[in-house]
């Protein structure tokens, strides 16, 4: 242990939501991304699934809101540092959209994309039984465009650099390929409670 | 992978904004831009861990320096502010991320407020230490001359955008259209690549001046710090 001089920090909060060296963000919602906010309008969104898929599909906006209404409750982690507590996430489970295109068995990774070009990859199975969302409300208003609105993935037990904002589809493959962020240096899974922030962790 | 840095030097820049330049041994080096994470610990082992850009151009001095500003009730900053003194030491890890970097291949327009202009101070240093011939401009904001870090380093390449108050004869208010259009009206061979860096605010500002001046979307790339 290295200890730094004369550094003694806040008073030590005992909060077992926290994974290591999070702090806890309260209201703020700090934003990250590395490109321009996009001006997408609802009727220009539309979210595909392709790939390793027995039935590609691609969902406009009423198409996708006709899927069985789903929420997340919970916490969020973001890899700069900060988590959110009892955030509420309107949408439908990813679960309802593979359910439509049917993943081949060889699927065992996804590629996420954005409406502007952005990029995270995933292991399938961090996308399916009710972990992961396509949502478009956040406290029960529309999600703001700078936290990715209309619409944007969101898998909260990962670091949130992967729920890509402005969600444009997920193509699935048989292997793994980095995202934006992962060629760039971040961990390839990115578990907070494992502290996966850069490759090698 | 993380490494034990020494302060070796303070300098103050503004009212509140100070450089720290730190020894690090084996530092892989950096491209302009880049950013790393520091990390303090307390005797009882609590750490608290932030990103910092790097302001010092890539110089195979084994040194690195970093400017923070003094944010109020600040963990970080606040510890480098009020109780840093050469001689110390602290945990880096990095550089990190390669999209905001800039490894001086093409023109650049940099567009920063406040401590956003650290990374792109790296740029400029870097341009001049190598004497690069490519075109590089940078706008920056500040709320007054006395609070524009790094002032006196500044040069021909740089025009301020004063929000609060100026010197007699120059205009105070926000960065808009009119410094950006000249810069984009006639660009380079090649055009900018641009990189805005500031608060979030500011660069969901200034990378709307940048859209509607008609610079790509996909050549702007944006260090949001927070
Ligand atoms: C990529 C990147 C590069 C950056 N580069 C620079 C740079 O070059 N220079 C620079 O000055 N900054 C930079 N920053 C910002 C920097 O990382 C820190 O956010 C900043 O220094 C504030 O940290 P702090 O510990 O001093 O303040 P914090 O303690 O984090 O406080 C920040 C604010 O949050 C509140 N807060 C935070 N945690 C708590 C808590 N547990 N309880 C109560 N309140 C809390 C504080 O009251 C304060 O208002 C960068 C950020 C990023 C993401």
């Amino acid at each position: 242990m290295n200890v730094t001089r004369g550094f003694t920090g806040r008073p030590r909060v005992h909060n077992p939501g926290l994974p290591p060296g999070q702090y806890d963000a309260r209201d703020d919602w700090p934003v990250l991304s590395a490109e321009v906010t996009p001006d997408l309008a609802p009727a220009d969104w539309s979210f595909r699934i392709d790939g390793l898929v027995e039935r590609p599909h691609t969902w406009d906006w009423d198409a996708a809101h006709a899927l069985p209404a789903s929420a997340y409750d919970g916490d969020i982690h973001c890899v700069t540092g900060w988590s959110k507590f009892g955030v509420r996430f309107g949408g439908v489970s990813l679960d309802a959209f593979f359910h439509v295109v049917r993943p081949h068995g060889s699927a065992t990774h996804a590629v996420a994309r954005s409406h502007t070009g952005y990029t995270a990859n995933l292991p399938l199975a961090d996308l399916t039984g009710g972990r992961a969302w396509i949502v478009w409300e956040y406290d029960g208003a529309p999600l703001p465009p700078e936290h990715g609105g209309p619409a944007r993935l969101v898998v909260p037990h990962l670091y949130f650099w992967k729920s890509a904002k402005w969600i444009a589809g997920i193509t699935l493959l048989d292997h793994d390929e980095p995202g934006f962020w992962e060629r760039n240096g971040y961990h390839a899974r990115g578990n907070p409670w494992e502290e996966q922030r850069y490759a090698g962790d | 992978m993380w490494r034990t840095a020494t302060l070796t030097q303070i300098r103050r820049e503004t009212p509140r904004a100070a450089t720290f330049r730190l020894a690090v041994p084996h530092w892989a080096g950096h491209l302009p831009g880049q950013h790393l994470l520091l990390r303090l610990t307390a005797a009882d082992g609590y750490v608290a861990q932030r990103h910092y850009s790097i302001a010092s151009a890539p110089d195979g001095s084994g040194h690195i320096e970093l400017t923070l500003d003094r944010v109020p009730d600040g963990e970080v900053s606040g510890w480098f502010h009020t109780v840093a003194r050469p001689g110390d030491t602290v945990e880096v890890r990095g550089p990190l991320s390669g999209f905001f970097a800039w490894p001086g291949d093409r023109p650049a327009l940099l567009i920063g407020a406040g401590s956003g202009v650290v990374p792109l101070m790296s740029m400029i240093r870097h341009h001049r230490a190598r004497g690069l011939t490519v075109p590089l401009r940078m706008l920056v904001s500040a709320r007054s001359p006395g609070e524009l870090i790094y002032a006196s380093e500044l040069g021909a390449e740089t025009t301020p955008v004063f929000t609060r108050s100026a010197p007699p004869g120059v205009p105070v208010g926000r960065m808009t259209t009119a410094h950006v259009a000249p810069l984009l009206a006639e660009p380079p061979v090649g055009g900018w690549e641009a990189y805005v860096c500031g608060s979030n605010g500011f660069a969901e500002h200034a990378s709307r001046l940048l859209v509607a001046a008609g610079q790509p979307v996909d050549r702007i790339r944006i260090e949001r710090f927070g």
